[in-house]
């Protein structure tokens, strides 16, 4: 093996590193995940399974046959007609056009729809819209077809929304207020994921996807999990797959619990816990990625974070592998060479049940 | 895994529909088609096996199963309930 590896940073940029060099990253990688998660570090001949995986000399690696896993997606039917702020390719297409290319085309294992916007608040008063979108498209599908946003509570902030905002009320000093505010927030974004899920059950949907939940903070992670348990309750024929944000629930509130858990400071292998007991079919990890670090040190991270997750999950884990998120580097366009590494990783070492 | 392709979508509903983890769903899936796990992603094995069983190709071939027509196949081979092809069953009364 050559001692100068291609590979890249987490923005991407391609650098040629030693095998020590790599070695180190995935060294260091995998003890600030642990660190972090008091979890297990990756054993040695894990960490020189990746390390064979990042210097493979070739473009794109896989998984052996048989090893393969499937992907569920966040809207990746709308990347054929949106724009570039939707890492998108401006087809000029209909909704039902992209999913079915994507559907049959693409070789898709799982597909989706959704509101451009991506959030529930929107989703709620144009829902009979959605649901004729939904119900259409369901006639023509074959693979499972999910209806997918993000919960995101920070609409329901002023300006955008009815509740005092918390980023403004804390650099104030305001802490109590601001915890009320979520708290009234959480409970608004709740009702709405509850509303539109139930309507969307009205007309056969084979699944709902709560997608990057925790975004703004532990409150938006409660409303989710609460609207996951009561649909479960009311709408138990339908599927939800919840995804997280981040890599930990970041602490906005700091107070709120589920089950008796406090929700803030969570990393996958807790969270997928309290995603499970409110009822979710698939738990999304997401890691977030650090562009100042190699892939290999953020590889080993995700990893990390995954092996500890599947091994605490009873539900089938799926990782998030988009732009950012997973060991993917942080740009538009994740080149293919780290994207395969990290699919071929997290499966492997990480043990994935889906991507 | 391959969608329509091989049996990514069988796969799908295994996790979706019972939170099956993957080599789980993936066993159940082999054994309902009468196939080995090892041949789920064999596009020359799973093309056939599809065609036979009417549950959907990626291709076009007119007048095939696709759609809702294979989606009501699909959910009685792997004994599962699919929320849409409920809804269209008590609506066509069948």
């Amino acid at each position: 093996m050559k001692d100068k590896i291609l590979i890249r940073m987490g923005d991407g940029e391609r650098v040629t590193l030693s095998a020590d060099e790599i070695k180190e990253d995935i060294r260091a990688g995998t003890q600030d995940a642990a660190r972090r998660g008091r979890i297990p570090e990756m054993t040695a001949p894990e960490q020189e399974q990746l390390f064979e995986i990042m210097a493979d000399p070739s473009r794109v690696v896989g998984v052996s046959p048989g090893e393969e896993v499937i992907v569920t997606d966040d809207g990746c039917s709308m990347s054929f007609y949106s724009g570039q702020d939707g890492g998108g390719v401006g087809v000029p297409m209909s909704r039902m056009q992209a999913i079915l290319t994507y559907e049959r085309a693409c070789g898709a294992d799982t597909t989706s729809m959704g509101h451009s916007d991506y959030s529930y608040k929107p989703v709620k008063p144009i829902i009979n819209y959605e649901m004729n979108e939904y119900y259409n498209i369901s006639m023509m599908t074959t693979a499972p077809f999910f209806y997918g946003a993000q919960p995101n509570l920070g609409l329901y902030y002023r300006p955008d929304g009815p509740c005092p905002n918390p980023a403004e009320l804390l650099p104030a000093g305001k802490i109590k207020e601001a915890r009320a505010a979520q708290e009234e927030a959480c409970e608004h974004l709740k009702k709405d994921l509850v509303f539109v899920g139930k309507k969307l059950a009205g007309v056969g949907c084979e699944g709902l996807n709560f997608d990057t939940c925790g975004s703004a903070g532990d409150a938006d992670f409660l409303a989710a999990l609460l609207a996951l348990r009561e649909l479960r309750q009311e709408v138990p024929q339908m599927p939800i797959i919840m995804g997280s944000s981040g890599e930990f629930v970041i602490g906005m509130h700091g107070e709120v619990t589920f089950d008796g858990r406090r929700l803030a400071g969570m990393y996958p292998h807790e969270q997928v816990k309290v995603v499970e007991a409110a009822g979710a079919c698939i738990y999304g990890m997401a890691v977030n990625t650090n562009t100042s670090e190699s892939t290999a040190w953020n590889l080993a991270r995700a990893v990390t974070f995954c092996k500890a997750a599947v091994e605490a999950a009873d539900i089938p884990v799926h990782v998030n592998v988009g732009m950012g998120v997973g060991g993917v580097p942080m740009m538009e366009q994740p080149p293919v060479d780290s994207v395969s590494r990290v699919s071929k990783s997290l499966v492997q070492i990480g043990k994935a049940d889906g991507l | 895994m391959g969608g329509l392709r091989t049996a990514g979508d069988l796969v799908g509903w295994m996790q979706m529909t019972r939170k099956m983890k993957i080599n789980e769903a993936k066993k159940y899936v082999a054994q309902k088609l009468g196939i080995e796990v090892f041949d789920l992603t064999n596009e020359e094995v799973m093309r056939q096996t599809r065609e036979d069983l009417g549950i959907g190709v990626v291709t076009s071939v007119a007048g095939s199963p696709k759609g809702m027509r294979a989606k009501i196949k699909i959910a009685e081979l792997l004994d599962i309930h699919i929320n849409s092809v409920d809804l269209f069953l008590s609506q066509v009364k069948l």
